[in-house]
């Protein structure tokens, strides 16, 4: 029903399952940041992998996001499904303002522009008195999911948190594969001809980047929920590159790539994070090794090893 | 003391000359990048790393052995200029087959990788470097006090960038670069070694960043993200620019420094942001850029 292939559907249950079984071995903490990380990236890879293009401004949706579903549970006490949908409709109005400026052009000047707004956003949040600049937003309450489930359990907040991933990653899989998916590829492949066939090209890129900014949106709500902070690092270009790594290390434009990518970069930075720089010497080194001999990432090597798409 | 628009006069200019400053930087880094562009076809992110190695070059000539400011300002960009070359042949040429956004993201890991070793080796606080005894003090324009320095750095600047402006659109070396950036096979077709050429594009470009850090290194401390701060403003730069012209570039460059000062004058709070609002215009009334040719 969402368009998963024989081998996908394997391959979700896979998924599932390692979802379901993995917070009894592994810390539910951890695995949360990896979930939010990879609903993140699998929003991403919604533009690059299937529009081709890439955004280097991602983390402003993300931040925004965060910040937005923070601020309104700290402030307003909103419920926290409330406080993550408000982080979503952030990031979908902030994707159609900045989408709006930044598909105009396509290419090395789409991610620069992206880039660059990204960074406007950065300074906004420096300044804006709702952010609380370099402190952030801290010790957000996770309250009660619905007036009646407890999240401060961090067992019950990693299920809720799963959901939403799942929610999000099947949301994104229909999109892409809906007739509008395939526009989106089309427009991908031979965007003159699009134009030539009567799409109105600039109008699918635009509702493609909302859409990926939604989710995105939504994932630094989750992420501003479980950790109970917001700070000016999800907005920062750092974060911007982090999500562009996770993509391209599991495999641009593979559907389950960025969650793969998310679990590896996630755990690195986890056991890393004692050497201090040697996290970002890492990163770089793997962006390197990934664009020079690595090109389709974990899943797409894989795919193509066992000959299917994954 | 006299106003001008009822700010102080010594105050407007002041930042109005701050304003050139970063302008210039601007201007020698978008330069650069346009003119890899144009030959290699991707955008330099590396280009930030490149211009604080120019700043940590002079830092290291100067500590470790000894070289003063002038030498350094020849020598820094000479040995980052060879460094960018080595990166061209071993790694970057690898890329040209390929779409232009995988030059992006190499270069991108590059600079992590650039800026993280400075880090560990360096710390992130940042070292002092004295401006030269001949460029201390100040001088009574009549109208305001410059820094000595500050005057050296926009002079520089202009020099090189025009010099940078003239090599490329006066002379016969300008003419086959020009020429193979609108048809390379054709050129090669001529006896002209393009890969070559292609190289050396790429060290001149890095080096013209690296003489951009060793002149930033006296007013910034010398710290690993001092390229960082510079290279996301110099991309609205380069949108604004459009990247079809030099001289574009450096007067872009330029402009967006002094607006950048006057807006600290008039309006500080929006100082940081207004390169970027200044982009949105121009996307929005001229999306291919000020000097930028049509798609």
């Amino acid at each position: 029903m969402f368009g998963f292939s024989r081998a996908q559907s394997i391959a979700f249950v896979v998924m599932v399952v390692l979802i379901v079984v993995s917070p009894f071995v592994l810390y539910p903490v951890f695995l949360m940041r990896v979930l939010t990380a990879a609903l993140f990236a699998t929003a991403f890879n919604l533009m690059i992998g299937y529009v081709g293009l890439l955004s280097f401004g991602h983390a402003a949706f993300f931040g925004m996001g965060s910040y937005v579903a923070a601020w309104t549970m700290k402030t307003w006490h909103v419920d926290a499904a409330i406080a993550i949908i408000f982080g979503g409709l952030t990031g979908a109005i902030l994707g159609l303002v900045l989408g709006y400026l930044a598909i105009r052009r396509s290419g090395i000047y789409f991610a620069m522009i992206t880039l660059a707004l990204a960074q406007m956003v950065y300074f906004f949040c420096l300044e804006a008195p709702f952010t609380g600049g370099e402190d952030g937003i801290q010790q957000v309450p996770r309250g009660r999911l619905f007036g009646v489930i407890n999240l401060n359990n961090d067992m019950t907040m990693y299920w809720v948190v799963a959901l939403v991933f799942l929610g999000g990653f099947l949301f994104i899989h229909r999109v892409i594969h809906s007739p509008f998916g395939q526009v989106l590829k089309g427009i991908r492949e031979n965007e003159p001809r699009a134009t030539s066939l009567g799409y109105r090209t600039d109008d699918y890129k635009l509702i493609a980047f909302v859409l990926s900014c939604m989710i995105a949106g939504v994932a630094g709500g989750t992420k501003a929920l479980v950790f109970g902070i917001a700070t000016l690092t999800d907005v920062h270009y750092s974060t911007s590159g982090e999500v562009v790594l996770t993509t391209l290390l599991g495999g641009l434009g593979t559907v389950f790539g960025p969650a793969m990518g998310a679990l590896v970069v996630t755990s690195m930075e986890n056991y890393l994070a004692q050497f201090g720089a040697w996290v970002t010497v890492t990163q770089g080194v793997i962006f390197m090794v990934c664009v020079l001999a690595f090109r389709r990432g974990i899943i797409g090597e894989l795919g193509a090893f066992l000959r299917i798409s994954l | 003391m006299i106003m001008i628009f009822g700010i102080p006069a010594p105050l407007l200019f002041g930042q109005l000359l701050l304003g050139l400053i970063n302008g210039a930087f601007y201007a020698m880094l978008s330069l650069g990048l346009a003119v890899i562009f144009g030959m290699l076809n991707i955008i330099n992110f590396a280009h930030g790393a490149l211009f604080m190695m120019g700043a940590f070059a002079s830092w290291m000539l100067l500590n470790y052995v000894g070289i003063g400011y002038f030498p350094a300002l020849i020598l820094a960009p000479i040995l980052v200029g060879i460094f960018g070359i080595i990166l061209e042949k071993t790694i970057i040429s690898r890329l040209y087959k390929l779409d232009h956004l995988y030059g992006l993201l190499l270069t991108f890991g590059l600079s992590l990788v650039i800026e993280g070793l400075f880090r560990n080796a360096y710390g992130s606080s940042g070292m002092p470097y004295r401006i030269p005894d001949v460029l201390q003090g100040a001088t009574n324009l009549g109208f305001m006090y410059m820094p000595n320095y500050r005057g050296w750095v926009v002079l520089a600047a202009l020099v090189v960038c025009l010099a940078t402006w003239a090599i490329i659109e006066k002379t016969s070396l300008g003419a086959t670069l020009r020429a193979a950036t609108e048809n390379a096979p054709l050129v090669q077709a001529f006896g002209v070694d393009v890969p070559r050429l292609i190289t050396l594009t790429y060290g001149g470009g890095v080096a013209l960043a690296a003489f951009a850090g060793v002149l930033a290194a006296p007013i910034y401390s010398v710290n690993p993200n001092m390229g960082t701060n510079f290279i996301n403003t110099v991309f609205a730069v380069v949108v604004i620019g459009g990247m079809g012209s030099i001289m574009g570039s450096i007067l872009t460059g330029f402009g967006l420094g002094v607006i950048e000062g006057l807006t600290k004058v008039f309006y500080p709070q929006a100082s940081a942001t207004v390169v970027f609002l200044v982009m949105v215009i121009v996307l929005l009334v001229r999306p291919r850029g000020l000097f930028g040719k049509a798609a």
